[in-house]
């Protein structure tokens, strides 16, 4: 399986990120791509950038494990997370996910397994910037909730019945 | 025991730093006794751990629970619920 991890400032190109899940082989069917970017809102107050702070080493650390996991769960051919830190303005790129499979169904679900632990175990921190004011977003409840329901067993074969 | 300990986002601005060697007694032996006492070693640490509920922790880049033992941590992290993604 072809993995990449990154955490950078800078911008990247979406495109070609996508398009190296699969290049050069013919056993990838779905690639599903995620990309988080920076609105110009939050909490219905318009703000001027957003400040990603994050654990250098850890942050790494999480995403592989995590990386791992879905590899374990999901016939993955490729996986890739970037996520940047530093300040980001509105429509500015975030996180990409890609994830890569013979079959649609393992990438989707990777792609959102992958997504909700980074969004609740990625040691990452959002700061707002508006009305000349800095202030820390808050965890969403949600999002906790989102990431919760990975951990349920999977349904029995005859749930249902 | 000196142990590093690192803080990270309002945790970091509410102690006025990003890290800190610091030396516990040793009966401080849970992360979470580790957050009690840091608590009470000035303003600036009653502020930031005011709320140990809410306040996360990592044992050398691991996430920990209050119950986990700082015996021959090498790096102690705190910081509030993460918001990245």
């Amino acid at each position: 399986m072809t993995t990449t991890i990154r955490l950078q400032r800078e911008p990247f190109d979406i495109a070609a990120e996508v398009a190296k899940l699969s290049g050069g082989r013919t056993d990838v069917g779905a690639v599903v791509t995620f990309t988080g970017i920076c609105r110009a809102d939050e909490k219905d107050a318009p703000i001027a950038a957003l400040t990603l702070e994050h654990y250098p080493g850890m942050a790494e650390a999480e995403i592989a494990r995590h990386t791992e996991e879905a590899r374990a769960r999901w016939p993955l051919l490729g996986v890739t997370v970037i996520h940047r830190h530093g300040r980001l303005k509105p429509g500015e790129v975030i996180v990409l996910v890609a994830t890569a499979s013979s079959h649609r169904q393992a990438a989707f679900a990777a792609a959102e397994f992958l997504m909700d632990y980074l969004k609740t175990r990625a040691p990452f921190w959002k700061q707002v910037e508006a009305a000349g004011e800095t202030a820390w977003v808050d965890a969403k409840a949600a999002d906790d909730e989102a990431a919760e329901r990975w951990s349920a067993p999977p349904p029995r074969p005859d749930a249902g019945k | 025991m000196t142990i590093k300990v690192l803080y990270f986002a309002s945790v970091r601005e509410r102690v006025g730093k990003p890290e800190e060697e610091i030396e516990p007694p040793a009966e401080v032996a849970t992360v979470g006794q580790l957050m009690t006492w840091l608590a009470a070693q000035g303003d600036e640490y009653t502020y930031a751990f005011e709320n140990p509920k809410v306040i996360r922790a990592a044992i050398d880049r691991k996430h920990v629970r209050p119950d986990a033992s700082i015996i021959g941590a090498g790096e102690i992290a705190f910081f509030p619920p993460m918001t990245g993604g």
